[in-house]
Protein backbone atom coordinates (compact mmCIF):
# COMPACT_ATOMS: atom_id res chain seq x y z
CA UNK A 1 0.00 0.00 0.00
CA UNK A 2 1.39 3.77 -0.84
CA UNK A 3 0.57 6.70 1.29
CA UNK A 4 -1.78 7.63 -1.36
CA UNK A 5 -3.96 4.47 -0.21
CA UNK A 6 -3.35 4.42 2.91
CA UNK A 7 -4.75 8.29 2.98
CA UNK A 8 -7.65 7.58 1.23
CA UNK A 9 -8.63 4.81 3.56
CA UNK A 10 -7.96 6.84 7.31
CA UNK A 11 -9.96 10.09 5.20
CA UNK A 12 -13.03 7.36 4.74
CA UNK A 13 -12.94 6.12 8.23
CA UNK A 14 -12.44 9.85 9.07
CA UNK A 15 -15.84 10.52 7.02
CA UNK A 16 -17.77 7.42 8.55
CA UNK A 17 -16.63 8.89 12.27
CA UNK A 18 -18.24 12.05 11.69
CA UNK A 19 -20.99 11.38 10.14
CA UNK A 20 -21.76 8.83 13.06
CA UNK A 21 -21.23 11.94 15.41
CA UNK A 22 -23.08 14.28 13.28
CA UNK A 23 -26.24 11.59 13.82
CA UNK A 24 -25.49 11.46 17.35
CA UNK A 25 -24.95 15.43 18.45
CA UNK A 26 -28.50 17.15 18.40
CA UNK A 27 -30.15 19.77 21.32
CA UNK A 28 -32.42 17.09 21.96
CA UNK A 29 -30.17 15.09 24.41
CA UNK A 30 -30.93 11.04 23.51
CA UNK A 31 -28.63 8.44 24.47
CA UNK A 32 -26.79 6.64 22.37
CA UNK A 33 -28.24 3.36 22.08
CA UNK A 34 -31.61 4.62 21.98
CA UNK A 35 -30.77 6.58 18.96
CA UNK A 36 -29.42 4.03 16.78
CA UNK A 37 -32.25 1.84 17.61
CA UNK A 38 -34.76 4.13 16.73
CA UNK A 39 -32.96 5.03 13.36
CA UNK A 40 -32.29 1.60 12.49
CA UNK A 41 -35.21 -0.06 13.34
CA UNK A 42 -37.77 2.34 15.15
CA UNK A 43 -41.28 3.41 14.11
CA UNK A 44 -43.47 6.61 15.04
CA UNK A 45 -42.18 7.78 18.82
CA UNK A 46 -40.86 10.96 19.29
CA UNK A 47 -36.88 9.39 19.08
CA UNK A 48 -37.24 7.96 15.42
CA UNK A 49 -38.73 10.81 14.39
CA UNK A 50 -35.78 13.28 15.19
CA UNK A 51 -33.44 10.79 14.01
CA UNK A 52 -34.93 9.66 10.92
CA UNK A 53 -36.43 13.17 9.63
CA UNK A 54 -34.09 15.75 11.26
CA UNK A 55 -30.59 14.35 11.94
CA UNK A 56 -30.17 11.91 8.86
CA UNK A 57 -30.72 14.79 6.70
CA UNK A 58 -28.33 16.63 7.90
CA UNK A 59 -25.59 14.45 8.37
CA UNK A 60 -26.52 12.88 4.61
CA UNK A 61 -26.30 16.81 3.26
CA UNK A 62 -23.00 17.30 5.29
CA UNK A 63 -21.42 14.54 3.64
CA UNK A 64 -22.94 15.72 0.13
CA UNK A 65 -22.33 19.12 0.11
CA UNK A 66 -18.88 18.67 1.00
CA UNK A 67 -17.94 16.39 -1.06
CA UNK A 68 -19.04 18.10 -3.37
CA UNK A 69 -17.49 21.43 -2.85
CA UNK A 70 -14.20 19.57 -2.09
CA UNK A 71 -14.35 17.65 -5.41
CA UNK A 72 -15.32 20.92 -7.43
CA UNK A 73 -12.41 22.65 -5.93
CA UNK A 74 -9.98 20.40 -6.96
CA UNK A 75 -11.83 20.43 -10.59
CA UNK A 76 -11.60 23.67 -10.83
CA UNK A 77 -7.79 23.48 -9.78
CA UNK A 78 -6.54 21.30 -12.27
CA UNK A 79 -8.36 22.89 -15.32
CA UNK A 80 -7.27 26.31 -14.23
CA UNK A 81 -4.34 25.24 -13.39
CA UNK A 82 -4.56 27.65 -11.08
CA UNK A 83 -4.46 27.00 -6.90
CA UNK A 84 -6.45 29.91 -6.40
CA UNK A 85 -9.69 28.52 -7.61
CA UNK A 86 -12.36 27.51 -6.06
CA UNK A 87 -16.26 27.46 -6.09
CA UNK A 88 -16.76 30.56 -3.38
CA UNK A 89 -14.49 32.50 -4.19
CA UNK A 90 -14.61 33.29 -8.30
CA UNK A 91 -18.16 33.10 -7.84
CA UNK A 92 -19.68 30.01 -8.65
CA UNK A 93 -21.22 29.54 -5.19
CA UNK A 94 -22.97 32.63 -5.05
CA UNK A 95 -24.34 32.87 -8.16
CA UNK A 96 -26.31 29.31 -8.00
CA UNK A 97 -27.52 31.65 -4.89
CA UNK A 98 -28.76 33.66 -6.69
CA UNK A 99 -30.50 30.87 -9.02
CA UNK A 100 -32.15 30.00 -6.24
CA UNK A 101 -33.19 32.94 -4.78
CA UNK A 102 -34.91 33.74 -7.94
CA UNK A 103 -36.50 30.66 -8.10
CA UNK A 104 -38.27 30.81 -4.99
CA UNK A 105 -39.41 34.36 -4.74
CA UNK A 106 -40.70 33.95 -8.51
CA UNK A 107 -42.93 31.10 -7.16
CA UNK A 108 -41.38 29.16 -9.50
CA UNK A 109 -39.82 26.93 -7.07
CA UNK A 110 -43.24 26.12 -6.20
CA UNK A 111 -44.61 25.34 -9.09
CA UNK A 112 -42.13 22.34 -9.80
CA UNK A 113 -39.63 20.58 -7.22
CA UNK A 114 -37.10 20.42 -9.91
CA UNK A 115 -37.28 23.88 -10.30
CA UNK A 116 -35.13 25.34 -7.35
CA UNK A 117 -32.40 22.88 -8.37
CA UNK A 118 -32.22 23.66 -12.10
CA UNK A 119 -31.95 27.53 -11.50
CA UNK A 120 -29.57 27.14 -8.67
CA UNK A 121 -27.31 24.63 -11.39
CA UNK A 122 -28.29 27.84 -14.24
CA UNK A 123 -26.72 30.49 -11.76
CA UNK A 124 -23.64 28.58 -11.48
CA UNK A 125 -23.47 27.49 -15.06
CA UNK A 126 -23.56 30.90 -16.01
CA UNK A 127 -20.71 31.93 -13.54
CA UNK A 128 -18.45 28.83 -14.15
CA UNK A 129 -18.79 29.70 -18.19
CA UNK A 130 -17.97 33.44 -17.50
CA UNK A 131 -15.33 32.80 -14.85
CA UNK A 132 -13.59 30.64 -17.79
CA UNK A 133 -13.90 33.56 -20.32
CA UNK A 134 -12.43 35.30 -17.95
CA UNK A 135 -9.94 33.72 -16.93
CA UNK A 136 -8.62 32.72 -20.11
CA UNK A 137 -6.49 29.40 -21.55
CA UNK A 138 -3.43 31.49 -19.64
CA UNK A 139 -5.06 33.42 -17.17
CA UNK A 140 -3.14 34.46 -14.32
CA UNK A 141 -4.17 34.21 -11.28
CA UNK A 142 -5.32 37.67 -10.40
CA UNK A 143 -7.59 37.98 -13.13
CA UNK A 144 -9.44 35.00 -12.10
CA UNK A 145 -9.46 36.53 -8.76
CA UNK A 146 -10.84 39.73 -9.65
CA UNK A 147 -13.40 37.87 -12.25
CA UNK A 148 -14.41 36.18 -9.16
CA UNK A 149 -14.71 38.98 -6.80
CA UNK A 150 -16.87 41.11 -9.37
CA UNK A 151 -18.95 38.16 -10.12
CA UNK A 152 -19.66 37.56 -6.05
CA UNK A 153 -20.37 41.10 -5.83
CA UNK A 154 -22.68 41.61 -8.38
CA UNK A 155 -24.49 38.32 -7.78
CA UNK A 156 -24.65 38.68 -3.60
CA UNK A 157 -26.07 42.73 -4.36
CA UNK A 158 -28.82 40.98 -7.01
CA UNK A 159 -29.75 38.40 -4.14
CA UNK A 160 -29.80 40.90 -1.29
CA UNK A 161 -32.50 42.92 -3.67
CA UNK A 162 -34.43 40.38 -4.66
CA UNK A 163 -34.84 39.53 -0.80
CA UNK A 164 -35.22 42.84 0.21
CA UNK A 165 -38.06 43.76 -2.35
CA UNK A 166 -39.82 40.03 -1.28
CA UNK A 167 -43.50 40.34 0.04
CA UNK A 168 -42.34 38.13 2.85
CA UNK A 169 -40.77 39.69 5.79
CA UNK A 170 -38.45 36.62 6.38
CA UNK A 171 -36.69 36.72 3.57
CA UNK A 172 -34.59 40.03 4.38
CA UNK A 173 -33.26 37.90 7.10
CA UNK A 174 -31.89 35.14 5.05
CA UNK A 175 -29.60 37.34 3.31
CA UNK A 176 -26.87 35.66 5.89
CA UNK A 177 -27.93 32.49 4.89
CA UNK A 178 -27.96 32.65 1.33
CA UNK A 179 -24.24 33.46 1.84
CA UNK A 180 -23.30 31.89 4.67
CA UNK A 181 -24.96 28.23 4.78
CA UNK A 182 -26.61 26.48 6.88
CA UNK A 183 -27.55 22.87 7.17
CA UNK A 184 -30.13 23.59 9.71
CA UNK A 185 -33.76 21.76 10.07
CA UNK A 186 -33.30 20.56 6.56
CA UNK A 187 -35.84 17.30 5.74
CA UNK A 188 -34.95 14.20 3.59
CA UNK A 189 -37.08 16.26 0.38
CA UNK A 190 -34.18 18.41 0.27
CA UNK A 191 -32.01 15.34 0.07
CA UNK A 192 -33.82 13.75 -2.83
CA UNK A 193 -34.26 16.91 -4.31
CA UNK A 194 -30.12 17.78 -4.51
CA UNK A 195 -28.91 14.17 -4.91
CA UNK A 196 -29.34 12.99 -8.05
CA UNK A 197 -27.91 16.33 -9.39
CA UNK A 198 -25.00 15.86 -6.75
CA UNK A 199 -24.40 12.51 -8.40
CA UNK A 200 -24.22 13.38 -12.22
CA UNK A 201 -21.65 16.35 -11.42
CA UNK A 202 -19.62 13.76 -9.47
CA UNK A 203 -19.69 11.61 -12.34
CA UNK A 204 -19.23 14.34 -14.21
CA UNK A 205 -15.94 16.06 -12.72
CA UNK A 206 -14.81 12.12 -11.75
CA UNK A 207 -14.40 11.66 -15.81
CA UNK A 208 -12.05 14.73 -15.86
CA UNK A 209 -9.26 12.81 -13.97
CA UNK A 210 -7.00 11.11 -16.65
CA UNK A 211 -7.77 14.74 -18.72
CA UNK A 212 -6.60 16.95 -16.75
CA UNK A 213 -3.61 14.53 -15.45
CA UNK A 214 -2.46 15.31 -19.08
CA UNK A 215 -3.25 18.90 -18.58
CA UNK A 216 -0.79 19.28 -16.34
CA UNK A 217 2.28 19.00 -18.82
CA UNK A 218 0.36 22.15 -20.42
CA UNK A 219 -2.08 22.22 -22.98
CA UNK A 220 -0.18 21.24 -26.15
CA UNK A 221 1.00 18.24 -24.42
CA UNK A 222 -2.51 17.00 -23.24
CA UNK A 223 -3.94 17.82 -26.96
CA UNK A 224 -0.73 15.40 -28.10
CA UNK A 225 -2.10 12.96 -25.71
CA UNK A 226 -5.31 13.45 -27.47
CA UNK A 227 -7.24 15.14 -24.96
CA UNK A 228 -10.17 17.05 -26.35
CA UNK A 229 -10.24 20.16 -24.57
CA UNK A 230 -13.01 21.41 -25.59
CA UNK A 231 -15.01 17.94 -23.82
CA UNK A 232 -13.01 18.50 -21.28
CA UNK A 233 -13.87 22.33 -20.73
CA UNK A 234 -17.80 20.92 -21.04
CA UNK A 235 -17.47 18.35 -18.15
CA UNK A 236 -16.12 20.99 -15.49
CA UNK A 237 -17.99 23.24 -16.71
CA UNK A 238 -21.20 20.83 -16.42
CA UNK A 239 -20.37 18.88 -13.35
CA UNK A 240 -19.36 22.13 -11.33
CA UNK A 241 -22.75 24.00 -11.92
CA UNK A 242 -24.49 20.73 -11.40
CA UNK A 243 -23.10 19.70 -8.38
CA UNK A 244 -22.46 23.09 -6.63
CA UNK A 245 -25.97 24.26 -7.83
CA UNK A 246 -27.50 21.42 -6.35
CA UNK A 247 -25.31 21.74 -2.85
CA UNK A 248 -26.27 25.54 -2.69
CA UNK A 249 -29.90 25.15 -3.69
CA UNK A 250 -30.27 22.84 -0.02
CA UNK A 251 -27.65 24.54 2.10
CA UNK A 252 -26.73 28.03 1.02
CA UNK A 253 -23.00 28.72 -0.02
CA UNK A 254 -20.32 27.53 2.32
CA UNK A 255 -16.82 28.75 1.24
CA UNK A 256 -13.48 27.78 1.30
CA UNK A 257 -13.99 24.01 1.42
CA UNK A 258 -13.09 23.80 -2.00
CA UNK A 259 -9.99 25.64 -1.97
CA UNK A 260 -8.20 24.08 1.80
CA UNK A 261 -9.10 20.92 0.98
CA UNK A 262 -7.08 20.07 -2.42
CA UNK A 263 -4.33 21.62 -0.89
CA UNK A 264 -3.99 19.70 2.29
CA UNK A 265 -4.26 16.77 0.59
CA UNK A 266 -1.80 17.33 -2.51
CA UNK A 267 1.42 16.60 -0.08
CA UNK A 268 -0.73 13.42 1.03
CA UNK A 269 -2.11 11.80 -2.62
CA UNK A 270 0.25 13.54 -4.43
CA UNK A 271 -0.14 16.86 -7.17
CA UNK A 272 -1.61 14.38 -9.91
CA UNK A 273 -6.00 15.69 -10.12
CA UNK A 274 -7.00 11.80 -11.01
CA UNK A 275 -5.56 11.05 -7.49
CA UNK A 276 -6.31 14.20 -5.86
CA UNK A 277 -10.16 14.24 -7.16
CA UNK A 278 -11.73 11.52 -5.02
CA UNK A 279 -9.19 12.44 -1.93
CA UNK A 280 -10.45 16.42 -2.17
CA UNK A 281 -14.23 14.98 -1.72
CA UNK A 282 -13.63 13.12 1.14
CA UNK A 283 -11.93 15.45 2.54
CA UNK A 284 -14.81 18.05 1.54
CA UNK A 285 -16.85 15.91 3.11
CA UNK A 286 -14.80 15.49 6.86
CA UNK A 287 -14.48 19.39 6.90
CA UNK A 288 -18.47 20.32 6.53
CA UNK A 289 -19.23 17.50 8.53
CA UNK A 290 -16.70 19.18 11.33
CA UNK A 291 -17.99 22.63 10.15
CA UNK A 292 -21.66 21.29 11.03
CA UNK A 293 -20.64 19.72 14.42
CA UNK A 294 -18.62 22.52 16.00
CA UNK A 295 -21.78 24.91 14.77
CA UNK A 296 -24.26 22.99 17.14
CA UNK A 297 -21.19 22.57 19.98
CA UNK A 298 -20.89 26.26 20.13
CA UNK A 299 -23.98 27.44 19.79
CA UNK A 300 -26.72 25.14 19.95
CA UNK A 301 -29.59 27.06 20.05
CA UNK A 302 -28.18 29.25 17.43
CA UNK A 303 -28.31 28.53 13.67
CA UNK A 304 -24.89 29.83 13.31
CA UNK A 305 -23.71 29.77 10.03
CA UNK A 306 -21.52 26.99 8.34
CA UNK A 307 -19.71 29.18 6.04
CA UNK A 308 -18.68 31.27 9.04
CA UNK A 309 -16.32 28.40 10.47
CA UNK A 310 -15.00 27.42 6.92
CA UNK A 311 -14.12 30.97 6.38
CA UNK A 312 -12.66 31.03 10.11
CA UNK A 313 -10.36 28.16 8.69
CA UNK A 314 -10.32 28.96 5.44
CA UNK A 315 -9.49 33.07 4.98
CA UNK A 316 -6.30 32.84 6.95
CA UNK A 317 -5.34 29.90 4.76
CA UNK A 318 -6.12 32.32 1.63
CA UNK A 319 -3.73 34.69 2.54
CA UNK A 320 -0.93 32.54 3.69
CA UNK A 321 -1.51 31.23 -0.21
CA UNK A 322 -1.16 34.52 -1.38
CA UNK A 323 1.97 35.23 0.04
CA UNK A 324 3.43 32.13 -0.83
CA UNK A 325 2.47 33.35 -4.31
CA UNK A 326 3.51 36.35 -3.79
CA UNK A 327 7.02 35.02 -2.92
CA UNK A 328 7.15 33.17 -6.26
CA UNK A 329 6.42 35.60 -8.35
CA UNK A 330 8.83 37.61 -6.91
CA UNK B 1 -47.57 54.31 13.95
CA UNK B 2 -47.35 50.96 15.96
CA UNK B 3 -49.95 48.04 15.07
CA UNK B 4 -51.34 47.47 18.40
CA UNK B 5 -52.09 51.17 19.24
CA UNK B 6 -53.16 51.54 15.86
CA UNK B 7 -55.88 49.23 16.65
CA UNK B 8 -57.03 50.58 20.10
CA UNK B 9 -56.55 53.87 18.62
CA UNK B 10 -59.63 52.85 15.97
CA UNK B 11 -61.98 50.85 18.17
CA UNK B 12 -61.52 53.96 20.74
CA UNK B 13 -61.16 57.32 18.69
CA UNK B 14 -64.36 59.65 17.86
CA UNK B 15 -64.57 59.62 13.81
CA UNK B 16 -62.34 62.44 12.60
CA UNK B 17 -60.20 62.15 15.37
CA UNK B 18 -57.67 59.81 14.19
CA UNK B 19 -55.76 60.65 11.18
CA UNK B 20 -53.63 58.02 9.72
CA UNK B 21 -52.50 54.32 11.09
CA UNK B 22 -49.49 52.60 10.05
CA UNK B 23 -49.17 50.23 6.72
CA UNK B 24 -48.97 47.35 9.40
CA UNK B 25 -52.86 48.03 10.60
CA UNK B 26 -53.06 46.63 6.35
CA UNK B 27 -51.84 43.44 6.64
CA UNK B 28 -54.30 40.97 6.91
CA UNK B 29 -51.58 38.24 8.53
CA UNK B 30 -51.02 40.84 11.66
CA UNK B 31 -53.75 43.19 11.34
CA UNK B 32 -57.17 41.88 12.74
CA UNK B 33 -58.87 45.25 11.62
CA UNK B 34 -58.26 45.51 8.28
CA UNK B 35 -61.38 46.94 6.90
CA UNK B 36 -61.87 49.35 9.25
CA UNK B 37 -57.77 50.47 8.81
CA UNK B 38 -58.81 51.00 5.20
CA UNK B 39 -60.99 54.31 5.83
CA UNK B 40 -57.87 56.14 7.17
CA UNK B 41 -54.63 57.53 5.38
CA UNK B 42 -51.53 55.70 5.85
CA UNK B 43 -48.35 56.20 7.64
CA UNK B 44 -45.17 54.56 7.54
CA UNK B 45 -43.84 55.09 10.76
CA UNK B 46 -41.31 58.10 9.51
CA UNK B 47 -40.61 61.25 10.90
CA UNK B 48 -41.11 63.04 8.15
CA UNK B 49 -44.55 61.67 6.75
CA UNK B 50 -45.76 62.16 10.27
CA UNK B 51 -44.88 65.89 11.51
CA UNK B 52 -46.56 66.86 7.92
CA UNK B 53 -49.98 65.44 8.74
CA UNK B 54 -49.97 68.41 11.41
CA UNK B 55 -50.78 65.29 14.44
CA UNK B 56 -51.90 66.76 17.93
CA UNK B 57 -51.11 62.93 19.33
CA UNK B 58 -48.89 60.58 18.21
CA UNK B 59 -49.44 57.30 19.55
CA UNK B 60 -46.63 54.39 19.39
CA UNK B 61 -44.96 51.79 20.73
CA UNK B 62 -41.94 51.62 23.11
CA UNK B 63 -39.63 49.18 20.65
CA UNK B 64 -40.89 51.53 17.34
CA UNK B 65 -38.63 53.57 15.22
CA UNK B 66 -36.58 55.72 18.33
CA UNK B 67 -35.36 58.53 16.31
CA UNK B 68 -38.79 59.16 14.77
CA UNK B 69 -40.30 59.35 18.43
CA UNK B 70 -37.14 61.58 19.70
CA UNK B 71 -37.63 63.61 16.65
CA UNK B 72 -41.01 63.83 16.80
CA UNK B 73 -41.21 65.19 20.48
CA UNK B 74 -38.13 67.28 19.91
CA UNK B 75 -40.98 69.21 16.99
CA UNK B 76 -42.58 69.70 19.66
CA UNK B 77 -45.35 66.82 18.97
CA UNK B 78 -47.09 64.65 22.25
CA UNK B 79 -46.23 61.00 21.41
CA UNK B 80 -47.81 58.55 23.91
CA UNK B 81 -45.92 55.17 24.05
CA UNK B 82 -46.94 52.17 24.99
CA UNK B 83 -45.14 48.76 25.85
CA UNK B 84 -46.09 45.74 24.31
CA UNK B 85 -48.43 43.67 26.15
CA UNK B 86 -46.34 41.06 27.78
CA UNK B 87 -49.38 39.79 30.65
CA UNK B 88 -53.31 40.26 30.17
CA UNK B 89 -53.41 42.55 32.73
CA UNK B 90 -51.49 45.20 30.54
CA UNK B 91 -54.25 44.61 28.16
CA UNK B 92 -56.67 46.32 30.35
CA UNK B 93 -54.01 49.00 31.15
CA UNK B 94 -53.70 49.99 27.35
CA UNK B 95 -57.31 50.49 26.81
CA UNK B 96 -57.17 52.83 29.98
CA UNK B 97 -54.65 54.66 28.79
CA UNK B 98 -55.62 54.62 25.05
CA UNK B 99 -58.92 56.04 26.28
CA UNK B 100 -57.43 58.67 28.25
CA UNK B 101 -54.73 59.79 25.55
CA UNK B 102 -57.63 60.56 23.37
CA UNK B 103 -59.47 62.00 26.30
CA UNK B 104 -62.22 59.18 26.07
CA UNK B 105 -61.55 57.94 29.45
CA UNK B 106 -64.60 56.50 29.56
CA UNK B 107 -64.87 54.78 26.98
CA UNK B 108 -61.49 53.11 27.43
CA UNK B 109 -62.79 52.13 31.10
CA UNK B 110 -65.65 50.66 29.56
CA UNK B 111 -63.77 48.32 26.97
CA UNK B 112 -61.23 47.53 29.32
CA UNK B 113 -64.18 46.37 32.10
CA UNK B 114 -65.87 44.17 29.44
CA UNK B 115 -62.56 42.74 28.86
CA UNK B 116 -61.71 41.78 32.33
CA UNK B 117 -65.14 40.42 32.38
CA UNK B 118 -64.78 38.08 29.64
CA UNK B 119 -61.43 36.76 30.74
CA UNK B 120 -63.06 36.17 34.45
CA UNK B 121 -65.58 33.79 32.46
CA UNK B 122 -62.72 31.93 30.74
CA UNK B 123 -60.74 29.16 33.06
CA UNK B 124 -60.07 25.62 32.74
CA UNK B 125 -60.09 23.56 35.74
CA UNK B 126 -58.37 19.89 35.55
CA UNK B 127 -55.10 18.08 34.33
CA UNK B 128 -53.33 20.66 31.70
CA UNK B 129 -52.56 19.41 28.63
CA UNK B 130 -48.96 20.42 26.73
CA UNK B 131 -49.25 23.03 23.76
CA UNK B 132 -46.66 24.60 22.35
CA UNK B 133 -46.36 27.78 19.98
CA UNK B 134 -44.07 27.42 17.00
CA UNK B 135 -43.09 30.20 14.43
CA UNK B 136 -40.84 30.57 11.81
CA UNK B 137 -37.59 30.17 12.58
CA UNK B 138 -38.11 27.55 15.27
CA UNK B 139 -39.23 31.18 17.44
CA UNK B 140 -41.40 30.01 20.29
CA UNK B 141 -42.64 32.06 23.31
CA UNK B 142 -41.20 31.08 26.70
CA UNK B 143 -42.13 32.07 29.92
CA UNK B 144 -43.63 35.68 31.30
CA UNK B 145 -45.15 36.15 27.98
CA UNK B 146 -48.57 37.20 26.67
CA UNK B 147 -48.39 33.83 24.76
CA UNK B 148 -47.60 32.00 28.16
CA UNK B 149 -50.19 33.13 30.06
CA UNK B 150 -53.33 32.32 27.83
CA UNK B 151 -52.19 28.60 27.51
CA UNK B 152 -52.20 28.72 30.99
CA UNK B 153 -55.60 30.26 31.55
CA UNK B 154 -57.18 27.89 29.24
CA UNK B 155 -55.61 24.89 30.33
CA UNK B 156 -52.29 24.22 28.95
CA UNK B 157 -48.28 23.56 29.90
CA UNK B 158 -46.51 26.13 27.59
CA UNK B 159 -43.81 23.67 25.93
CA UNK B 160 -42.03 26.77 25.36
CA UNK B 161 -41.54 27.69 29.02
CA UNK B 162 -41.12 23.78 30.51
CA UNK B 163 -38.23 23.86 27.75
CA UNK B 164 -36.54 26.83 29.88
CA UNK B 165 -37.42 29.87 27.83
CA UNK B 166 -37.70 33.05 29.03
CA UNK B 167 -39.55 35.46 27.10
CA UNK B 168 -39.23 35.01 23.25
CA UNK B 169 -36.71 32.49 22.14
CA UNK B 170 -35.76 29.85 19.73
CA UNK B 171 -36.76 25.78 20.35
CA UNK B 172 -34.60 23.23 17.95
CA UNK B 173 -37.25 21.54 15.89
CA UNK B 174 -35.66 18.34 17.67
CA UNK B 175 -36.66 19.25 21.28
CA UNK B 176 -40.02 19.82 19.93
CA UNK B 177 -40.60 16.53 18.91
CA UNK B 178 -39.44 15.07 22.06
CA UNK B 179 -41.33 16.91 23.90
CA UNK B 180 -44.05 15.95 21.85
CA UNK B 181 -46.76 18.28 22.62
CA UNK B 182 -50.88 17.59 22.30
CA UNK B 183 -51.45 20.88 20.62
CA UNK B 184 -49.11 22.94 17.98
CA UNK B 185 -49.92 26.49 17.35
CA UNK B 186 -48.52 27.80 14.41
CA UNK B 187 -48.66 30.77 12.08
CA UNK B 188 -49.95 31.15 8.50
CA UNK B 189 -46.89 31.79 5.91
CA UNK B 190 -46.44 35.50 4.38
CA UNK B 191 -46.77 35.21 0.26
CA UNK B 192 -43.76 35.10 -1.22
CA UNK B 193 -41.43 32.10 -0.03
CA UNK B 194 -39.24 32.26 2.83
CA UNK B 195 -36.68 29.77 4.47
CA UNK B 196 -37.39 31.12 7.77
CA UNK B 197 -41.22 29.41 7.48
CA UNK B 198 -39.93 26.25 5.48
CA UNK B 199 -39.08 24.86 9.32
CA UNK B 200 -43.45 25.05 9.71
CA UNK B 201 -43.75 22.97 6.83
CA UNK B 202 -40.69 19.78 7.78
CA UNK B 203 -41.59 16.47 7.45
CA UNK B 204 -41.19 15.81 11.24
CA UNK B 205 -43.28 18.71 12.50
CA UNK B 206 -45.85 17.28 9.94
CA UNK B 207 -45.74 14.35 11.26
CA UNK B 208 -46.02 15.82 14.94
CA UNK B 209 -49.19 17.44 13.93
CA UNK B 210 -51.10 14.56 12.61
CA UNK B 211 -50.61 13.18 16.07
CA UNK B 212 -51.80 16.16 17.77
CA UNK B 213 -54.66 18.57 17.85
CA UNK B 214 -54.80 21.28 15.78
CA UNK B 215 -55.26 25.00 17.07
CA UNK B 216 -56.26 27.57 14.53
CA UNK B 217 -55.73 30.67 15.67
CA UNK B 218 -55.30 33.97 13.50
CA UNK B 219 -52.25 35.61 13.77
CA UNK B 220 -53.68 38.93 13.78
CA UNK B 221 -55.71 38.08 17.21
CA UNK B 222 -52.69 36.95 18.68
CA UNK B 223 -50.11 39.75 18.24
CA UNK B 224 -52.29 42.79 20.24
CA UNK B 225 -53.35 43.52 23.24
CA UNK B 226 -56.95 44.66 21.90
CA UNK B 227 -60.84 43.07 22.37
CA UNK B 228 -59.51 40.72 19.46
CA UNK B 229 -57.62 38.95 21.68
CA UNK B 230 -60.33 37.16 23.20
CA UNK B 231 -60.34 35.13 20.08
CA UNK B 232 -57.36 33.79 20.64
CA UNK B 233 -58.24 32.55 23.82
CA UNK B 234 -61.63 31.56 23.04
CA UNK B 235 -59.93 29.37 20.27
CA UNK B 236 -57.70 28.00 22.48
CA UNK B 237 -59.85 26.86 25.03
CA UNK B 238 -62.13 25.19 22.35
CA UNK B 239 -58.93 23.83 20.99
CA UNK B 240 -58.40 22.65 25.10
CA UNK B 241 -62.59 21.39 25.52
CA UNK B 242 -61.86 19.13 21.95
CA UNK B 243 -58.85 17.48 23.83
CA UNK B 244 -61.04 16.46 26.17
CA UNK B 245 -63.61 15.20 23.66
CA UNK B 246 -60.95 12.57 22.83
CA UNK B 247 -59.67 11.32 25.74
Amino acid sequence: MTLRHIALLLLSLLVMALFLASLLIGPAALGLKQSVMALLAGEGGPVALVMQEIRLPRALLGLLVGAVLGLSGAAMQGFLRNPLAEPGLVGVSSSAALGAVLSLQTGLAASFALALPLSALAGAALAVLLVLVMAGPRGGALSLILAGIAISALAGALTSLVLNLSPNPFAVMEIVYWMMGSLADRSMTHVWLALPFMAIGCGLLLATGRGLDALTLGEDAARSMGVDLARLRLLIVLGTASAVGASVAVAGAVGFVGLVMPHLLRPLVGGRPSHLLPAAALGGAAMVLTADIAVRLIAPDQDLKLGVLTALVGAPFFLHLLWRMRGLEA
Amino acid sequence: MNLCTDQLAMLLADPGQLISVSNLALDPLSSAMVEEAQAYPVNRGGAEQIFLMHPDLVLAGTYTARASVDLLRGLGIEVVQLPPADRLEDVADHMRQIGAALGRPERGEAMAREFETSLASIGHDGPAATAAMYYPNGYTAGSGTLSDQILSLTGFRNVGAEAGLTGGGILPLERLVMAEPQVVVTSTPYPGASRSEEILSHPALRQLRDGAAQAHVRDADWVCGTPHLLNAIRTMADARAGLEGQQ
